[in-house]
């Protein structure tokens, strides 16, 4: 059949003749290549001592922000507990009392925020669907661990370090 | 036999069996080491200074991990593969000639265990017994892809055995001894009478089938049929776990450091080195830098099987019988017929 | 004397096993025993030629392969054959007439010398040249040429037909 693209190669096999068939010279030829990569500076990155910069838009670690006055900015909507792909954030709301008003932002607050490492894809979109701007993923690799139930993380992790300290 | 000689050769036995464990044990990190380097990445660097522990944490992890004997395994047999893989692997290097005679005061201390005058014919036999722990182990896992790593094991072994053998003849054309030792002081020096003094000039040929052959004995790559991941999953090994499989592994790489000390000497002098007679030293540095000289060759050689190893694929089956048998003892036969007619000339 | 004893006790013993052990494989690995204890015998004698050559050819190739072969069969014992009645006394008859031979043979013997070496060089390999290529010309050639025979003989066996053999379907492979 006639190619359309006239892109078609035709190989021609030929027997080896024998110098090639003595495989020798392709053996060296061999050698010569990988000893040239013996002798090239290996392309590893030494994870823990050395971090690859990361691009800007990298997703890693949550972060609930807080204001400029320093108060949590998250009021408990659980829009991103909604939009979630992977179910992996978890809330429970409360009220804010008096005397409050200089920790929490909004009236309702989160007292329990929890989100499950293991089953956060880093998607972003709890980020998207964050009518306060108080979630972003901005932090660094998530770290390893041994148990299941340290990678839920809460709000000791997550919450942002107060301004002044 | 008096008794500062018993003596001396106990302690000479002691140290070339602990020194080929330590190389042996080394070559897992070299091994290691160079396969990285060769494919641009760093290797083991967590166990200490650039990784250096890391043998032993492989060693401490070999003895520590669960041993199995799989139920309808053969019980004994089973023991005995890998004890027989590792003895033969050790007894291999009584034969090589370390180095030239050493005198401390009266006493003459010869550097070779034994000065049998069949040696490379022993070294031959050891070689040929090898396959034997594979076979039994591979058979006694009761397992079938043991039974066909054993069995690839036991094909190959007998198929380059016989041009390794006759490769091994037209080197005995040339030397006219069976001796190591003998073989060794030949080639003593470099340059002697217009010609090279080392077998390698003399046997280029010979050199090129033994060491395809000693790839083939020691199942290395690109002969690494009897292991390999892809078909066998483990190959012979596959039932195989803790120290046994430890075992195994450890005298693949005793077999890489004893071939390796059996190819310097037969073909590369040896511990004999350029020059060595118009340094003016006494013969005692010069036998402890022959030492040294024997040493780097034996390490230049194994650093060539690991080369070769992160060089060439695999070979298939068939191309493995094919290159044993129609290729490589046709060419040793004609390596000897040339050999004897050069050798009856230049008489 | 004593480790002449002491190996000469060994290898009776293992032949002994190699022809009583129910396992073939197990078999076969006394019968390597046995063979190395010939070797050692062999080195007694300061025939350090022929144990080395026993050591290769023998224990190193050509039980190799016996145990090759038997790996390959499957030996186990619950299915073993039985052997017909004919087999069986077959097998009595041919045993008989060995232990006559042997008997008669013992018989015969007188008390020998132990056997001392007019030359304990004899077994190196230098004199054992001497004399394969001296003496022992013509037989030594004769005996390869036996060997040339039988290895062509193997190969004309290996080689396949020259018809292309074809599938079921009538396809090539």
């Amino acid at each position: 059949m006639e190619s359309l693209s006239n892109k078609k190669k035709v190989l021609e096999v030929k027997p080896l003749n024998i110098w090639e068939r003595a495989y020798l010279p392709a053996i060296f030829k061999g050698l010569a290549i990988t000893m040239k990569h013996f002798f090239k500076k290996p392309v590893t990155i030494k994870y823990p001592e050395q971090k690859r910069e990361f691009s800007e838009n990298f997703r890693g670690m949550h972060s609930l922000k807080r204001d400029e006055n320093g108060r949590e900015r998250c009021t408990a909507c659980g829009l991103c507990a909604l939009s979630c792909p992977a179910e992996a954030i978890t809330m429970t709301a409360a009220e804010r009392q008096k005397g409050e008003e200089n920790l929490y932002r909004e009236e309702k607050y989160a007292a329990v925020y929890e989100i499950n490492m293991l089953r956060c894809i880093f998607c972003g979109l709890c980020e998207e669907a964050c009518p306060k701007e108080a979630i972003y993923l901005d932090g660094d690799i998530v770290p390893a661990d041994y148990l299941r139930k340290d990678f839920i993380y809460g709000k000791d992790k997550l919450v942002e370090a107060p301004l002044n300290q | 036999m008096e008794l500062t000689d018993i003596i001396v050769k106990v302690i000479l036995i002691v140290i070339v069996f602990a020194i080929s464990l330590v190389i042996a044990m080394y070559s897992t990190y070299a091994e290691r080491k160079i396969a990285a380097f060769f494919q641009d990445r760093v290797g083991p660097n967590r166990a200490g200074p650039f990784g250096m522990l890391q043998p032993l944490a492989d060693g401490a992890k070999m003895f520590l991990k669960e041993e199995i004997i799989p139920t309808r395994a053969s019980g004994l047999l089973f023991i005995v593969g890998p004890s027989l893989a590792i003895l033969t692997a050790c007894i291999g290097s009584a034969v090589i000639p370390w180095g030239q005679k050493l005198t401390i005061g009266s006493t003459i201390i010869d550097l070779q265990v034994t000065d049998i005058n069949v040696g490379i014919l022993y070294i031959f036999g050891v070689v040929s017994l090898g396959v034997y722990g594979i076979m039994i182990g591979g058979w006694a896992s009761n397992n079938k892809y043991s039974l066909l790593g054993a069995i690839r094991a036991a094909s190959q072994n007998i198929s380059y055995e016989i041009s390794m053998g006759l490769s091994i003849i037209a080197l005995l054309l040339v030397t006219g001894s069976l001796s190591l030792r003998e073989i060794a002081e030949q080639q003593h020096g470099f340059w002697h009478d217009g010609w090279f003094t080392w077998n390698f000039f003399k046997q280029p040929l010979g050199f090129l089938i033994f060491i395809v052959c000693a790839f083939a004995e020691t199942n290395r790559t690109p002969f690494d049929l009897p292991e390999c991941e892809t078909e066998l999953v483990g190959g012979y090994h596959t039932e195989y776990s803790s120290m046994k499989l430890g075992f195994y592994l450890f005298a693949e790489y005793i077999n890489m450091f004893v071939s390796s000390a059996v190819m310097a000497t037969l073909y590369f002098g040896g511990y004999n080195f350029p020059f060595m007679d118009s340094l003016g030293l006494s013969a005692n540095w010069i036998t402890i830098i022959g030492v040294i000289v024997l040493f780097a060759k034996i390490f230049a050689f194994i650093f060539f099987f690991m080369w070769i190893r992160w060089t060439i694929p695999r070979f298939r089956y068939d191309q493995l019988m094919n290159l044993g048998w129609k290729t490589l003892i046709p060419l040793a036969i004609a390596n000897i017929v040339i050999t004897g007619i050069v050798v009856t000339l230049l008489n | 004397m004593s480790t002449f004893y002491f190996i000469a006790f060994l290898s009776i013993f293992f032949a002994i096993l190699v022809i009583t052990a129910r396992n073939p494989v197990h078999s076969i690995l006394y019968l390597v025993l046995t063979f190395f204890t010939f070797t050692v015998h062999y080195i007694l004698l300061n025939a350090q030629f022929l144990a080395v050559v026993n050591f290769i050819v023998y224990m190193g190739a050509i039980l190799v392969l016996f145990l090759y072969t038997l790996m390959l069969m499957n030996l186990n014992k619950d299915n073993e054959p039985m052997k017909s009645n004919i087999v069986k006394i077959a097998a009595v008859f041919g045993g008989g007439c060995l232990l006559v031979t042997i008997v008669a043979s013992l018989k015969t013997m007188a008390i020998s010398q132990p056997v001392v070496l007019q030359n304990p060089e004899l077994g190196l390999v230098k004199n054992l040249g001497k004399i394969l290529f001296n003496e022992f010309l013509l037989p030594f050639e004769v005996s390869s040429l036996l060997l040339l025979s039988a290895m062509v003989g193997a190969v004309l066996l290996a080689t396949k037909d020259k018809q292309p053999k074809t599938q079921p379907d009538g396809k090539l492979y």
